[in-house]
Formats: structure tokens, sequence, C-alpha cells
């Protein structure tokens, strides 16, 4: 059994189908690219995973427990469950070390004295030391994404989700934030990303899987479905992006 | 429904205006609002015992019927007495008045005769204490020291609130309200245990608004400095005055004043005296 | 912001602009010379002036009472002053029912609509009255009948259905993502309200509830209707005693003296906020 396995999962919203059946497994330490056309459900994934959305059907078995079960409580979930959003979502009326140490000292119900030496550690290990006490909108985008991202990790989750985080940013910050991901990959992190970074993708992705409509139209390593697609959509949709 | 109760009015009078061709006498002449007309103004509602069910053109009630006698002595028909009404603002506020004269138990003070008009004095009026017999009961006596420990209501546009504060001096400040009705809702949920008004009105309201409702004693007239004498209240040097204060003189030497008080005010005779 | 750093030569903007605000200044300062020049000059010449002045303006009536009023503002602001902390906790209150999102709990989330609905849609004075009298007429006991307190009850139930719309209107204005930030780390309900939205969202309703507390300075006055005698009723006790208006207006200048103040501070506020943005 995988760390996590996503078993036929479905979502609507209304009318609109917008996953359609997904089964997916993610081994301990694996990085997963999640690519496709805008649409095509990958950020609906992530949220589900989350249990920001609530599946429709299916199952979404982390280390042996259903969490897609309707009515469990999803908090202890994502303490085990760590995301982070396109748009940052950091809370403007915190300074970054607030914004981190919020979750564990509510959630966790750490000591700001106890969280003080490894949050720092964070910081200083993704570059950011000098930023710590510095307001969100006093941040450039790429500090910002790093802070949620150190956000994300202070609750020490097990799988790290991240939702097309480097979208929002300007060319010259993408750099930061992947260097970042480079970073949790040779940690051994648990990663699902949906990216738009084709060629990061290809560099350190164990698996990538190909969302169309919903469904998983094909997945593999990112040499067989860079070099070699099977599917015609594949081919046509890495055409554009290539 | 003002037109008709009109009519009814000139109807009942027509008798006593007989044939009388022009209205008013050469005192009055080219001094009302209307020529041939008297306007006099009450309030809105009017109470009883000064209005009796709130049309003065029925002639009862005590103002309602000193209107008409007053009207009489200048020369006018009951038919040619119109009636308006105003709020007491209404009839302070500067600018043409909408009426002739206003009655509608305005105290005559030095301060007031600095921006408007009165008549000589047509009624001087006791003040009473308006209580319950619940306050009764719970020990509120008739005594100026027993008066001045209760809490103390007054209507806010009338002399009882000097008047309280000269006789009775409470020791905690009073409640005042807009209006009558106001200061019953006040006693009848139980926020002040007494209320000053003139006599007539405290019985009045202790008769029919307030449940539970009494009198519990009068201070008479002459208990204060300036006793509360009701006067009707003209526009600030008002041409008519003189006519109007001939017309008081006279009802009064002949005693028909005393007279229409002795049949509408009677009840406030039997009132205990505080002391 | 378009002035030039210390010390430089002015730039050719800075230039045009100081001359643009030169002029309009000219045109501002003239033309209201022009209409004060015209009030003064023309009010005085109605034939119904002196008695205006003297029942509306009058010096000595003015000397007399003022200090009264001035005593009888006292206890505007002591309503004020218990009453504005009461509407903070309940106005937040009813904006936090109707914020609830667990179905379970609709009915709080009912209760909260229905409030805001009967007491936004009742004028104050009707409340005041219905309130301040009937409640007390049921026949409470002394001290629980006062006025004082079923008064400024009447004032507080209905100012916290404007504040709890000012509150949950500022709880709209903060975007999902941030309640979704705040779960995704595991935050509960309550936390991410208290933690997340809800510091975010008073910020932003600050200067509105600003003008609500401004406006329910001068509401204070209403209490006088059942009795309490603050400076509407003292004003108005003047005015009985003397025949003469002229109190009115210095209590509508006690009351500009304060709530003027008061919203230039909220504008100042807003500009600020907007400014952030």
């Amino acid at each position: 059994m995988s760390f996590l396995d996503i078993r036929g999962v479905t979502k609507s919203f209304g009318d609109n189908r917008v996953i359609r059946g997904i089964d997916l497994s993610v081994e301990k330490g694996e990085l997963v690219c999640l690519i496709g056309a805008s649409g095509s459900g990958k950020s609906t994934l992530l949220r589900c995973i989350n249990l920001l959305e609530p599946v429709d059907d299916g199952e979404i078995v982390l280390d042996g427990i259903d969490i897609a079960e309707p009515g469990l409580d999803p908090r202890p979930v994502r303490q085990r469950v760590g995301m982070v959003f396109q748009s940052y979502n950091l809370f403007p009326h915190m300074t970054a070390v607030q914004n981190v140490m919020l979750a564990p000292r509510r959630v966790k119900s750490r000591t700001p004295a106890q969280l003080e030496e490894p949050v720092r550690a964070l910081f200083r290990r993704f570059g950011l030391e000098s930023h710590m006490d510095k307001y969100p909108d006093a941040l450039s985008g790429g500090q910002q994404q790093r802070v949620a991202i150190i956000r994300a990790l202070a609750m020490e989750p097990e799988i790290l989700l991240l939702d097309e985080i480097t979208s929002a940013l300007d060319p010259e910050l993408v750099g930061e934030v992947l260097d970042v991901l480079r970073q949790l990959r040779s940690d051994g992190m648990t990663m699902m990303l949906a990216t738009h970074e084709m060629g990061f993708a290809r560099e350190v992705a164990d698996k990538v899987c190909f969302l169309n409509e919903g469904q998983i139209l094909e997945s593999g390593t990112p040499g067989e479905i860079f070099t070699a697609p099977k599917h015609e959509r594949t081919r046509s949709f890495l055409a554009r992006v290539l | 429904m003002k037109p008709l109760s009109l009519a009814l009015a000139a109807g009942l009078f027509a008798s006593v205006s007989g044939a009388a061709l022009a209205a008013g006498n050469a005192c009055t002449a080219g001094k009302t609002l209307t020529d041939g007309k008297l306007t006099v103004a009450t309030g809105n509602p009017a109470y009883y015992p000064w209005v009796a069910d709130d049309k003065p053109e029925s002639g009862k009630g005590f103002e309602s019927a000193v209107a008409y006698a007053i009207a009489a002595e200048m020369g006018f028909a009951p038919g040619d007495v119109q009636w308006v009404r105003t709020s007491f603002d209404e009839a302070i506020q500067p600018g043409a008045k909408n009426f002739d004269f206003n009655m509608q138990q305005f105290s005559i003070t030095p301060e007031r005769e600095e921006m408007v008009d009165f008549s000589l004095p047509y009624y001087t009026s006791a003040m009473a204490v308006l209580t319950t017999n619940a306050a009764v009961s719970n020990g509120v006596e008739p005594t100026v020291d027993s008066l001045k420990g209760v809490i103390w209501g007054a209507d806010a546009n009338t002399t009882a609130v000097p008047m309280l504060m000269e006789i009775v001096g409470p020791d905690r400040d009073p409640m005042l309200y807009g209006d009558n009705a106001d200061v019953t809702a006040a006693i009848q949920a139980g926020q002040i245990d007494a209320a000053l008004f003139d006599l007539p009105t405290a019985l009045y309201l202790a008769a029919v608004l307030v449940e539970d409702g009494t009198v519990l004693g009068q201070f008479p007239a002459d208990r204060s400095d300036n006793p509360d004498q009701f006067g009707l209240l003209m526009e600030e040097g008002s041409a008519l005055k003189p006519c109007v204060d001939a017309a008081i003189t006279a009802l009064t030497d002949s005693g028909k004043l005393a007279e229409i008080e002795a049949q509408w005010l009677q009840e406030a005779t039997g009132v205990p005296v505080i002391d | 912001m378009s002035l030039p750093p210390q010390g430089a030569a002015p730039t050719r903007r800075a230039i045009y602009e100081s001359r643009l605000r030169r002029r309009s200044n000219l045109i501002a300062a003239g033309s209201t010379a022009v209409i004060v020049a015209a009030i003064i000059l023309l009010v005085p010449l109605a034939p119904g002036w002196e008695a205006v002045k003297k029942s509306f303006f009058n010096g000595s009536v003015f000397a007399r009472t003022f200090p009264g009023l001035l005593e009888a503002f006292l206890l505007d602001i002591a309503i004020f002053a218990w009453c504005a902390p009461l509407i903070a906790v309940l106005g937040l209150a009813i904006a936090l029912c109707r914020d609830v999102r667990n179905p379970v709990l609709f009915p709080l989330r009912a209760f909260g609509a229905l409030y805001t609905d009967i007491f936004r849609g009742l004028p104050v004075i009707l409340v005041i009255y219905l309130v301040g009298f009937g409640i007390p007429g049921l026949g409470l006991p002394r001290p629980w009948n006062s006025p004082y307190i079923w008064g400024s009850l009447a004032l507080i139930v209905v100012y916290a259905a404007y504040v709890a719309e000012v509150i949950r209107s500022g709880i709209d204005s903060i975007h999902q993502s941030q309640r979704a930030a705040a779960q995704s780390l595991g935050l509960s309900e309550a936390d991410t309200m208290r933690y997340v939205i809800l510091p975010q969202a008073l910020r932003n309703v600050v200067p509105a509830n600003m003008n609500l507390f401004i406006a329910l300075q001068k509401d204070v006055a209403l209490l006088s209707f059942i009795g309490p005698v603050e400076i509407f009723r003292q004003a108005g006790v003047y005015k009985s005693l003397m025949a003469n208006f002229t109190p009115y207006v210095g209590a509508a200048l006690i009351f500009l003296a304060v709530t003027i103040p008061a919203t230039r501070y909220a504008d100042y506020l807003m500009a600020r906020q907007r400014g952030q943005r």
C-alpha cells in the first residue's frame, strides 16, 4: 500500500464535473507533478486531498486511513497535509514570523519560546532570516511564497500540496521558489505539485500525471511523458507549453 | 369632520347669533386675521376639562366656554369663531401667526412676555400632585418632606418644572417628558412616583388616563411667588390685546368668568391642601 | 507626493500644480466670501429677521442657558460612554451569528438575520418608547425599571443591528482564500475567525463604525423622550420657560463641537485606509 492512495475520486460543482474518477498513488518521499490545462482539475484534486473541498465519491487513503469519509473531522488530517497556494495567502495583518507561528501555537499549543528556534532555523534555511519581522506587503512575491512554504512546513506535515505556487510570480522570482522545492526534495519531503513549469517537472519529478477534463489521461516518469507521450491530447498540450 | 361639527356648532348657537350683520365691535375692527372672524387656537389634542371631547367648537369645557364668552364680549357671534390647532412650539415661533389668540393653559411668565403677548389672566391655577394609590400605600404622604424624597416627573413644556423646584425642591433630579401622555406612561411604568400639573389637568389625568391614579393634594396658587396664571397668547405687539383684555375684565367684573369656572372646574375645590 | 525632495529645484509639474492650487484657492475663497457677505447683508433685510433673531439668536438667552446646556450634555456623554462598548460587543456577537457556517447552527444564523432586519427596520424613537416604557410597565421593581437602563438598552439593540451589518460586510470583504489558508493549516473555524478573519475585517470597518457612533452620539438625545433630562430636553425646558428657541441653537453648537471633529477624524481614517490599498 502506498503512502497516499486516491481511488475513484469524483467531484462536481453543480453540473460541472470537475473530477471524473481519479486513481493515483504517491509513495513516501516522492515528488508527483500534476500537469494539464487550466480547468483540468489539478487544483481541485489538491484541495480535495487537503479536505478544503469534500469529494463526492471515491476514497483518499492517507497512511491507511480513508480521509474522504463524509463527516470526518478535517483538522487532524490537515495537520498532516500541508498546502501552499498560488496567491500565497499570507495573513496580511501578521508579520512573516507571526504567519508561521500561528498554526503551531493554536493547533499544536506550542509556546513562542518553544517555536523560536525551529522557526528561525526554517527562515535561515530559506534565506529569509532578515525578513522574519516584516509584514507581507513589505516582501516580494517570491519572498512571500517562500514564507508561505515555511508556514506550511512549520506544522511538520507528512505531505506537501503545492498549487501552482509559481504562477503568480514575476519570471525572475520563479527560480528562488523552485530552489526551495529542490531543497525539500533532497530532504525527502513527499510532495504533490500542480505546475506549468514543465522544465522543472521534467528535472525533479518522480512521476508526472497529465490531467485532462478531470481525469488522469496518462502518467509516468518525466521521460515517458515528455519524450514519448502516448496520447494525442498529451502531445498537443506539450506542444503548446514547451 | 371639522366642517360638519363647525356647522353643527353654528346651528346650535344660531338663536344667539340671531341676525347680527357685522361681526366684531368697534375695538376689533380690522385687527383680526380675517375680518369679521375670530380665529382661536387650542392644543392638539385638547384635554378635558379645558376642552370637552377634544371638540372646542362645542363650547363645552372651560377654555372653550371662556373663548366663546370672550368672543361674545368682543362682538363675535359663535358662528364667527374659528378654531385651529397648534403645538406650544408653533405658538411661540417667530413669524406670522395663524390665530388671533391661542389658549391652552399658557402660564404667564416675564420671560415669555418678552417674546409674545399675554392677555390678563383668565384663570389662576393651583398646582397638584398626581400619583397612584400604589405609591400612596407605599408611603408617599401629602407633606413637602415626604414629597422631597420621591422621584418626580413633569411635562417639560410647562411651568410645572420651575414650580416643582420652588415649592418641593426634590432630592433627586426630576424626569421630564414631552407631553402628558408620556408623563402618565412613566407613572404607569413605575419610573416616577409623582408628577406636578395644574390642578384641573391633574384631576383629569388621575380620573381618566392613569390607572389607579389619584391626586394626592394641591399647592394653592398663593404658595408660589409666581402663581400659575393662564393667559391668552398673542403675537408680540398684537393690536387685539386691548380688546381681549377689556373683554376679560368685563367677564371678571360681571362674574361670568367665575360662573364658567364653577361649571367646569368645580371639582378642583375639593382637593386637600399640602402643608 | 508631488513635492520635490528638499533642496532640489521644483519640477515643471510641481510649479504647474502649485499655480493651479493657488488659482483654485483664490476662486474658492472669493466665492465663499461673496456667499457669506450675501447672507450677512441680505438676511437681515428680510422683514421677519428681527423676530427670528430675537427667537433664535438671542444673546442674553444664550448666555443664561448655555452653562446649563453644557451641564446637561454631560449626561449625553455618560449615556454614550456606557452604550458604546455594549453596542460593539453585541454587534460583534450578532455579526458572528450571521456568519455561522455549520448547518446545525442554522437557527442562530436565522436569529441574526431576523434581529438585524427588525431593528434596522424600526425608528429608534419607537424602540425607545416600546422598550423604555413597555418593559418597566410589566412591573419591574426599582431600580430595575429605570429609564436609563431600558432607554440605553433600546439604543444598544438598535445600534448593535447596524454595527452587526457593518462588521458582517467587513467579514464578507475578506477573501475566501484567507479562510482556506487558515483552514489548510488545521485551524478551527473559531480560531480562523478570531485570528485571521476578524482582525482584518474589523480594521476595514473602523471608519464605517465611527460614522455609526457619531450618529449614536446624536441619537442619545432621543432618550429624553422617556424622562432623562439631557441636553435636548434641557434646551426644551428653557425654550418653554422663555418662549425662545435660542437654547436649541446653543445645544446644536455643543453637538457640532463634538461631531464635527469626530466626523473629520472618521473621514481621515477612511482616506488613510484607501491610501493603503
